[in-house]
């Protein structure tokens, strides 16, 4: 078949809304967008598990901390499911990973920003979960199958981890007022950096147009900030508390909420290596990894000397 | 009466405390796969501690006049007891070290748990025997899995056996503890209501040393006569003050709150 047809039959596909399987043909520029947004995604997964993991120890109730321990380890589910659906398109986790450390491959900004109080558990569930929920729900729909399957579950997941955000918050918030002032504070903090997650504004993002026409991307990055804003400023009301935009306020000629300039100066900034806790973060993420060397080899070469699983030897126990 | 609550509150401590340490884990651990199988042990862990808090706390509220005393429940047991209260034993509180003494903290544990359960299963207290009852099945999945890392490490490459060595000289001599009973285990063997901790010996002793065998790993000579040094009666190691120093900050930073 010639490159030609073969293209034909893509496009047709994404035309009627049949999904792109791993063996199909697909355009090289469409496997490279999707590797570098599965993995992408997959990356945010995991380093996403360590400013939460910071307060696993501090939690302060045997509830929170139960919660709080599922959460990250349903994020590490999601980095499972999402390096398994990149591995569909012949990259293993392996190179994936090495990309990460060696900082070729990103992650979500978002996480380079530290947690400072115990609302901040509350603050990334109902801003940087929901966040990412209004991103992740068209992915749904996506062209390319594994990774749209993926989505499904982990959307499930999602929406749940942000209605127990809510929930943190609410209880801050109706509790003492040195209480309602960590819920606030945390609110400021995460905010701002919340509604860059959808990236840059659609004139200024490089890989958007293409994305749109492969059916991968299904809505504008301004077109998902603008329905987070509009969701989350009626939602505060229910706190009690407030967003930190002065110029927040309800357009009824636009029916949407008119908001404040984004700082895009600190979202590059913080893109490029320079937030408060860039370092840290792939640090972590390297020595983890580095420390588990010899366990893998150790892994590895018992699986070498034993092909029979241990499963079956250990059944007395 | 008392003796029943310790004895709760022990098996809620053992629990609690490992459930903590091993949660350090969690973001960090060599393998993802493996770093989802440990935070799945801390769950149970902090499931079976809060079942055992709750029934301590429905003990004490009982035993005691509510009128003059603010209601106990799991977390006032979690969060706002000293450590010379906490009566886990001394290994659930030792540092986590490399994925090798992880590893075998928890198999010692969870083979000693796994006898201890079999006998409260037929505790004459019907709630000490659900929850162990319950808690057997979460038991065997983790003796399961730590057994296998023990004889994948022992047998892996020569790193990993001499890591897994190591481990096996720096925590033996916390096992002992298990099998030394303090003055409410000997009530509550007496009464019915928990097991002889002696007589579990054997059968862990014999679980140890095949899968060491297996694993190719030595099991260390009978240890001499230690002092009796012990967390089952309060008497801790450096490290619980830190535990709970950092488990308990925002309840006694912020009191009567709710979280």
């Amino acid at each position: 078949m010639h490159n030609q047809e073969e293209e034909k039959i893509f496009l047709d596909k994404i035309d009627k809304e049949i999904k792109i399987e791993p063996k199909d043909w697909m355009p090289e520029q469409y496997r490279k967008t999707l590797i570098r947004q599965i993995s992408q995604h997959a990356h945010s997964e995991i380093v996403g598990m360590l400013p939460e993991a910071n307060w696993i120890t501090r939690a302060p109730s045997l509830r929170r901390k139960a919660t709080l321990i599922a959460k990250v380890q349903d994020e590490a589910g999601h980095g499972l499911y999402l390096y398994s659906a990149a591995e569909t398109m012949n990259i293993s986790r392996d190179e994936m990973i090495e990309q990460l450390h060696s900082g070729k491959a990103k992650y979500s900004s978002i996480f380079n920003y530290p947690t400072l109080s115990w609302a901040d558990m509350g603050a990334i569930g109902w801003l940087v979960d929901g966040a990412a929920i209004m991103n992740q729900v068209p992915l749904c729909r996506c062209s390319y199958g594994p990774y749209a399957r993926a989505m499904i579950r982990i959307c499930k997941e999602e929406s749940f981890h942000q209605r127990q955000g809510f929930e943190i918050l609410l209880t801050l918030s109706k509790g003492s007022e040195a209480q309602k002032q960590m819920a606030q504070d945390s609110i400021n903090r995460w905010w701002w950096p919340s509604i860059m997650m959808f990236g840059p504004n659609d004139d200024a993002s490089p890989h958007s147009k293409q994305s749109m026409a492969w059916k991968i991307k299904r809505f504008s990055n301004d077109e998902l900030r603008q329905k987070f804003i509009d969701v989350c400023a009626e939602q505060v009301k229910i706190l009690g508390l407030t967003l930190p935009d002065e110029k927040l306020k309800w357009n009824e000629e636009r029916k949407h909420y008119d908001f404040g300039e984004i700082n895009w100066e600190e979202f590059w900034n913080v893109v490029n290596g320079n937030g408060p806790c860039n370092k840290e973060r792939l640090a972590a993420r390297v020595k983890a990894h580095e420390d588990g060397a010899w366990v893998r080899e150790a892994a590895a070469a018992h699986a070498k000397k034993n092909p029979r699983p241990l499963k079956g030897r250990l059944a007395t126990v | 009466m008392n003796e029943l609550i310790n004895y709760t509150l022990q098996l809620a401590d053992n629990s609690l405390i490992l459930g903590h340490r091993n949660s350090e884990w969690t973001g960090h651990g060599p393998i993802l796969e493996q770093d989802i199988a440990i935070s799945n042990i801390v769950l149970d862990l902090i499931g079976q501690a809060r079942n055992f808090y709750q029934y301590a706390a429905v003990l004490i509220n009982n035993s005691t006049n509510q009128q003059f005393n603010q209601s106990t429940t799991e977390d006032t047991l979690a969060y706002l007891r000293n450590e010379n209260e906490f009566k886990n034993c001394l290994l659930v509180e030792q540092p986590n070290g490399d994925w090798a003494k992880t590893i075998l903290r928890q198999f010692f544990f969870s083979a000693y748990q796994f006898y201890l359960y079999q006998h409260l299963q037929n505790s004459n207290d019907e709630t000490i025997a659900a929850i162990a009852e319950k808690s057997l099945k979460e038991v065997t999945y983790h003796l399961r899995w730590s057994s296998e890392w023990i004889i994948r490490l022992g047998d892996g490459t020569e790193e990993s056996n001499s890591r897994m060595q190591k481990a096996i000289d720096d925590l033996w001599m916390y096992t002992d503890e298990f099998f030394e009973a303090s003055s409410y285990e000997l009530f509550a063997a007496n009464e019915g209501f928990g097991a002889g901790v002696s007589l579990l010996k054997k059968d862990w002793m014999k679980k140890v040393k095949d899968v060491f065998d297996e694993a190719t790993l030595s099991v260390p000579a009978e240890l001499k006569q230690q002092i009796k040094w012990f967390g089952k009666e309060g008497k801790h190691s450096e490290h619980l003050g830190y535990i709970l120093t950092e488990m308990q900050f925002l309840q006694r930073e912020y009191p009567n709150s709710i979280w």
